[in-house]
């Protein structure tokens, strides 16, 4: 029996201030969920899932509406209800967990009020029920001393917690659908292991119909009962998870899976070359200041202690959490931050007693690439200043004309056309950025790149292609890079060498294939352990 | 907290120095002390020993910030500025140019102010709050853009036109409460009536659409979402969810006003009569009286600042998420 | 030809005067008009200005504020009539009165003096005056006006004068609004042909042609009936009231542009250094503006304009002119008002750069060596003009609405210069007069209320397009 059923459900971009037609934004679209089942509504961002779980539960912003199409849950026709026994049924017959644990809990409002009211709402329960069952569900959805949490804010949990506690609110009840959108894309790998555990496990124990919405192979890999792919609004395939993965009959899902991180193969590190940078035991520190007069009573230890090389042509990947320190390190060799002691040599000089003047000569020879390709270029400035702006500051080609004939060849060679020169940074995609950006890096033919997890906020069909510019890149010019990441799975085709760090400290560090395959310290192992795999 | 408090009000010191400079600066910088003791003599023939008698008795006779007569000692000290913004710090705010005693002027005059800012201030958040409320219920309708527009005409008006239309009507034309003036006690209230009105009319427009903006700020956040999807209905998800966290903003921004609400209105007060502070001030300025103008410059200093601490302490209070450090 | 001479020979004998006022005005359209020219080249800036122009308010409160402007600056080209030449001299003496251009637009306005008060529109003067009949008996009764309604044959025509005049307005007002609107029209058309797909992202014409219709028929309303009468009465000692508060709007337009401007090189300059160097500077600017906003407003206003005054009282020599004198005074008042809002601009614009500076591109320039200098003027200004423009925008309303508080207050403009504010102080003693005169306090109100209320529009406007947190 089917628990939840959609059929045609088209969502509408309703017209307003910017445009005078509607937009469709969701195509038609039809799938069903059981009880017990988890569906994976699998896309990139902007393919619309996340607007047709929204639509599902009647909760789609103002300036958008449902076109056309039908949902029934537990046989009940979900757009014929009236608002108020819409109300009875967002929360009991089904409930939703969201991306962001951050902001998706009220920071004025406790734990318990926050888990209290919607069993207030739809249980009717008050006073000690109320408060046993609030701490019934602490304990079911794994946070310790419940009874002492109750009184807490948000922000006094963390992450992980937090999303345990949005899980808890939307269980209360016992609805019959629970739909998860991006439940653990927020939250640092090992966490998101343990989340969708739970999920998993609540699953089972509650015969729980899960509409999971993800854009992480990984996660549905491992989740998923069956798959539904979505693009541009349209559902392009659904199949069972096993068949999706054996043999996926869109291409799309096949760049999809591909994307999937290949734990066989790794790169070998090339023939020991010459040390190109040399990291002795670098320490950055941040001054914590109190009392009357501010005095400094301690440091925060971003970076303390870590001693790495990195050769000529070579790749070593520095992988860590959120906060564990690793692009604190990128900054310091860039001498964007001082250090508090240590030593860094580049081609045998040492550099980090330089002064910003002195420093100039080596800006050309180290480059970094950033994270967020939409804040990494100034939105006022053309594509040509853009990327003429370190020639002409590190005087690599003074020369007007030839420096237009070289920005054009840099654009063909990172893919890009030699017209886009005129054009300004919006009116490109999150990947053409990327590409802009790492062209704005080699147009002073570096020696090194800092590469400061420059796929993270790339969708993963388009990751494959940056990182395969990036070794290109690498073979011709004979870079080498500090690539920067959290993602273990895209370490094997990318790194020579891996270093692991946390809390400041690199825990271990070796050859790619030895580390992913035998790792020594307990923190990588359980780095490994959350990295989804492909299970073909 | 306490070091906190004590870190703020060591900070405030410097501020105050400051604002004593700038006024000193800029009332020397176009004036001598001879020339204010001839302006206060009234005649343009005063002899020179009446002058310097003028200046002595009132201590302007010595150097304006540096006595480079002195030694160390009283190189700073022995001066004019030093003379006379050190008392101020004890709030001791001497004699006018007119020879009446500040202080104690101060003192007298601040409760007529306080019992008109005060019925304004509180009455005219409530009422902001109840329409931005209001507003926001009906968000994205006719009344959400009518009322918008009426925000906007109404915050177009000068205050001036609203004291001036609330006389002619309420008290020439219909002859509901006495134009102007100030009695003590409860018949206070006669007189308070209108200028209270007349300050929260003229606040609705600009407040309002403020706190409009605050409370769709709020609306369109997470949590809010959250709170749909558990089902909570929307009157619910406005009161419960979107109030608690608008009124945070709100409540810390009024604060600072808190504390200069002694000062008065000079508008509201000059218009209805009302023996206030700030009637005192703008008598004080239009008599050029540079004490009491001083005394009041530093007063409000001191007011804002402690307005800006409170603000701060407020934060602790009503935002879970702030703890002072 | 002869007359075309003698017109010449006039203008080359007077003597233009150039206030500071002027010049900063003028200026200012300059620039503003290269700051425009400068945005348009960025498709980015050119997209946000097309939302606010693109909408009705939008386009309809910025043609009302340029009518505005126009009346301002046709205000700020000053200069002196030559004396008639006394006998025996050849030197040629200039008045002491500076007029403007607008004066001569407006001299049929200028010139129709009465005695003392009347009402709008009235014919008979509004205080009783000792009359003699042509025998002789001296009565007390209202003297007719000496400048409105002269022409009226029978006093019982008077409504119907009123009416027929209006309609004449209206008619050549609508001829000439069919005639700009229909000329336009044409042009369109020709333009659009064959470009039927952009017609769709155009311009609210009709918005546009509805409020310049409206414009014209006001100014032709005006124009015909203060022919002859005084549409907004006359003050004390018997000015035109309506002349007064159309000499008021350069005052109005010049304080709300320039009491920003002349203080937003010290906000820009202080906000960005403290929020790019950070450390000691931004603990510097921090104590400057924190010293100064911690003044009560209106009291550093107060004691600023009063020792300006004493400042004018002890040069006399400096200021041979009232005209001088007041510019000079309006000027102070424009640059303390100014002192005491930049403090809330360089705040924002600190804030701002703080986190503009941890963008990743401001980064990216670091790591390629570029200096401060060029990374201030290439990557930090020009992401957060937008919140100078907001700023000028709103402060624009609130100076307008401050002069006329200030004014009444005694520490505003000077009293010889035409301003909303002096035109309300003079008449709040009137209005406890019986019967009220009311005209002069409502001519002030609804040209500071049109012109502060387009503001607030075009604000509200700019400030939707190009404030990130209100999309």
């Amino acid at each position: 029996m089917e628990l939840l059923k959609v059929e045609n459900l088209s969502i509408e971009l309703l017209p307003g201030k910017y445009q005078q037609a509607g937009r469709l934004l969701v195509k038609p679209v039809s799938f069903s969920i059981q009880a017990g089942e988890i569906l994976a509504l699998v896309g990139e961002s902007g393919s619309g899932k996340s607007l047709t779980s929204l639509a599902l539960m009647r909760l789609l912003p103002e300036a958008l509406a449902i076109r056309s199409g039908r949902v029934q849950l537990a046989g009940t026709e979900v757009f014929d209800l009236t608002e108020a026994q819409m109300n009875s049924v967002r929360g009991r017959m089904a409930a939703m967990v969201f991306q962001e644990p951050q902001s998706s809990l009220n920071p004025v409002q406790t734990i318990e009020q926050q888990i209290g009211e919607v069993l207030r709402l739809h249980k009717g329960l008050s006073g000690a029920a109320l408060r046993e069952k609030i701490i019934s569900l602490l304990h079911e959805v794994g946070i310790n001393d419940a009874e002492q949490r109750l009184g807490w804010y948000p922000h006094q949990l963390s992450g992980g917690q937090k999303q345990r506690v949005v899980i808890a609110i939307a269980l209360a009840c016992e609805p019959q659908l629970l739909i998860a959108d991006e439940p653990t894309t927020a939250l640092d790998v090992t966490i998101q292991k343990q989340i969708l555990e739970l999920l998993n496990e609540l699953r089972r124990k509650r015969q729980l119909a899960v509409l999971l919405i993800t854009h992480d192979m990984g996660v549905v890999a491992q989740m998923a009962d069956r798959v539904a792919v979505m693009r541009d609004g349209d559902i392009v395939e659904q199949a069972v998870a096993r068949e999706f993965f054996a043999a996926p009959t869109h291409e799309y899902s096949r760049a999809l899976i591909h994307s999937l991180p290949d734990r066989r193969h790794f790169l070998s590190a090339p023939a020991q070359s010459e040390p190109l940078l040399q990291l002795k035991d670098v320490r950055v520190w941040f001054a914590r200041r109190k009392g009357i007069l501010q005095r400094v009573v301690g440091h925060t230890k971003a970076v303390d202690g870590i001693s790495l090389t990195i050769g000529r042509g070579e790749t070593l990947a520095l992988v860590g959490e959120s906060g564990s320190g690793k692009s604190t390190a990128g900054r310091a060799i860039l001498s964007l931050e001082p250090l508090a002691g240590g030593e860094l040599y580049f081609a045998g000089k040492r550099i980090d007693q330089l002064s910003q003047r002195q420093f100039l000569p080596l800006r050309k020879r180290i480059q970094v690439i950033f994270q967020d390709p939409f804040s990494s270029m100034n939105p006022r400035m053309n594509v040509r200043d853009i990327l003429a702006e370190g020639m002409i500051a590190l005087k690599v080609e003074p020369d007007a004309e030839k420096r237009e004939q070289r920005l054009q060849a840099l654009l063909q060679r990172v893919g890009l056309e030699a017209a886009h020169l005129d054009r300004f940074p919006h009116e490109f995609s999150g990947g053409q950025r990327q590409r802009l950006a790492i062209a704005r890096a080699i147009a002073v033919e570096p020696e090194l790149i800092i590469c400061d997890e420059p796929t993270s906020a790339l969708d993963v069909s388009i990751r494959g292609q940056v990182l395969q510019l990036l070794q290109e890149l690498q073979q011709e010019m004979g870079l080498s890079y500090l690539f920067i990441t959290h993602d273990l799975s895209i370490i094997p085709h990318l790194a020579h060498r891996v270093a692991v760090m946390k809390d400041g400290v690199i825990v271990e560090q070796g050859d790619t294939g030895q580390i992913m395959t035998a790792p020594q310290h307990d923190y990588t192992r359980s780095l490994l352990a959350s990295v989804p795999v492909s299970p073909v | 907290m306490l070091a906190y408090i004590i870190r703020r009000l060591a900070y405030a010191l410097p501020i105050l120095i400051g604002v004593n400079l700038l006024t000193f600066a800029l009332f020397f910088m176009v004036n001598t002390p001879d020339q204010m003791a001839r302006v206060q003599l009234g005649d343009k023939h005063v002899s020179e020993e009446a002058i310097e008698q003028w200046k002595a008795q009132r201590g302007y006779d010595k150097p304006l910030f540096i006595n480079t007569a002195e030694n160390s000692e009283g190189l700073l000290t022995d001066t004019i500025f030093f003379d006379k913004s050190a008392r101020l710090f004890v709030f001791d705010f001497g004699k006018s140019d007119e020879g009446r005693v500040i202080g104690a002027d101060i003192s007298e005059r601040m409760w007529p102010s306080l019992a008109v800012a005060l019925p304004t201030f509180i009455i005219g958040i409530s009422v902001n709050i109840v329409f931005a409320l209001f507003v926001v219920m009906f968000r994205a309708s006719m009344f959400d853009t009518a009322a918008m527009v009426l925000c906007v005409v109404l915050l177009s008006i000068s205050g001036v036109f609203y004291i001036l239309g609330g006389q002619y009507f309420f008290a020439k034309l219909w002859h509901l409460v006495p134009i102007s003036g100030y009695l003590g006690g409860t018949d206070a209230i006669r007189f308070l009536i209108l200028p209270v009105i007349i300050g929260v009319v003229a606040g609705i427009g600009g407040g309002t659409r403020l706190y409009r903006t605050l409370f769709l700020e709020e609306a369109n956040k997470d949590y809010v979402r959250t709170a749909r999807a558990k089902g909570v209905s929307e009157t619910a998800v406005l009161f419960r969810h979107i109030l608690p966290n608008g009124l945070i903003p709100i409540l810390t921004s009024v604060v600072v006003v808190i504390p200069s609400l002694f000062m008065g209105s000079l508008l509201i007060e000059s218009f209805f009569g009302i023996p206030g502070l700030g009637s005192y001030t703008l008598d004080a300025i239009q008599a050029q009286d540079f004490a009491i103008v001083r005394s009041m410059v530093f007063l409000g200093s001191v007011l804002y600042i402690l307005g800006l601490i409170l603000t701060d302490i407020s934060y602790t209070l009503v935002d879970p998420r702030v703890r002072l450090s | 030809m002869n007359e075309l001479v003698s017109v010449m020979n006039e203008l080359l004998s007077i003597k233009p005067v150039v206030l500071w006022s002027d010049v900063l005005i003028y200026s200012l359209v300059v620039s503003l008009g290269l700051f425009f020219y400068q945005l348009s080249k960025n498709p980015l800036a050119r997209q946000r200005w097309r939302a606010v122009f693109h909408s009705r308010a939008g386009v309809a409160s910025f043609i009302v504020i340029l009518f505005y402007l126009l009346i301002a600056l046709l205000d700020s080209l000053h200069y002196r009539e030559p004396l008639e030449k006394t006998a025996g001299s050849d030197e040629v003496h200039y008045s002491q009165e500076v007029r403007s251009v607008l004066d001569v637009v407006l001299t049929e306005l200028r010139n129709k003096d009465e005695k003392t008060y009347s009402a709008p529109f009235a014919i008979y003067s509004f205080a009783k005056e000792n009359m003699q009949t042509e025998d002789g008996v001296v009565y007390r009764d209202f003297p007719r006006l000496a400048n409105a309604g002269q022409h009226l044959a029978d006093e019982a025509d008077h409504g119907m004068d009123i009416f027929v005049r209006s309609m004449k307005a209206l008619l050549v007002a609508a001829f000439i609004s069919a005639v700009i609107i229909g000329l336009h029209m044409a042009w369109r058309h020709r333009q659009q042909h064959g470009k039927a797909l952009i017609a769709q992202q155009t311009l609210p014409w009709g918005t546009i042609y509805l409020t310049l219709s409206a414009l014209v028929v006001t100014c032709c309303w005006v124009l015909e009936l203060s022919k002859e009468y005084h549409i907004l009465g006359t003050d004390k000692v018997g000015q035109d009231v309506l002349y007064w508060s159309i000499k008021a709007i350069r005052t109005g337009v010049l304080i709300g542009t320039l009491a920003t401007l002349l203080t937003l090189p010290l906000a820009i300059v202080l906000g960005i250094s403290a929020g790019y160097f950070r450390g000691w500077v931004d603990d510097v600017v921090q104590y400057i503006y924190t010293t100064l906003s911690s003044v009560p407003g209106i009291l550093l206003i107060a004691v600023s304009v009063l020792l300006i005054d004493v400042y004018i009282e002890t040069h006399p020599e400096k200021f041979n002119l009232v005209a001088i004198r007041a510019d000079f005074k309006f000027l102070a008042l424009c640059f303390i008002l100014g002192m005491t809002s930049w403090t809330g601009l360089c705040r924002l614009l600190r804030a701002e750069t703080l986190k503009v500076s941890q963008l990743d591109y401001v980064q990216a320039a670091h790591a390629f060596g570029v200096g401060h200098n060029r990374i201030i003027y290439r990557h930090i200004l020009p992401n957060i003009t937008h919140i100078i423009l907001i700023a000028l925008v709103l402060d624009f309303s609130v100076f307008v609405l401050a002069e006329a508080v200030l004014s009444y207050i005694g520490v505003g403009v000077d009293p010889s210069m035409a301003s909303w504010g002096n035109m309300i102080n003079e008449a709040r003693s009137e209005l406890s007069r019986d019967p009220v005169v009311w005209w002069s306090v409502a001519a002030a109100f609804v040209l500071m209320f049109v012109l502060v209320l387009a503001a607030n529009l075009f604000s509200d406007r700019v400030r939707d397009a190009f404030d990130p947190r209100s999309a």
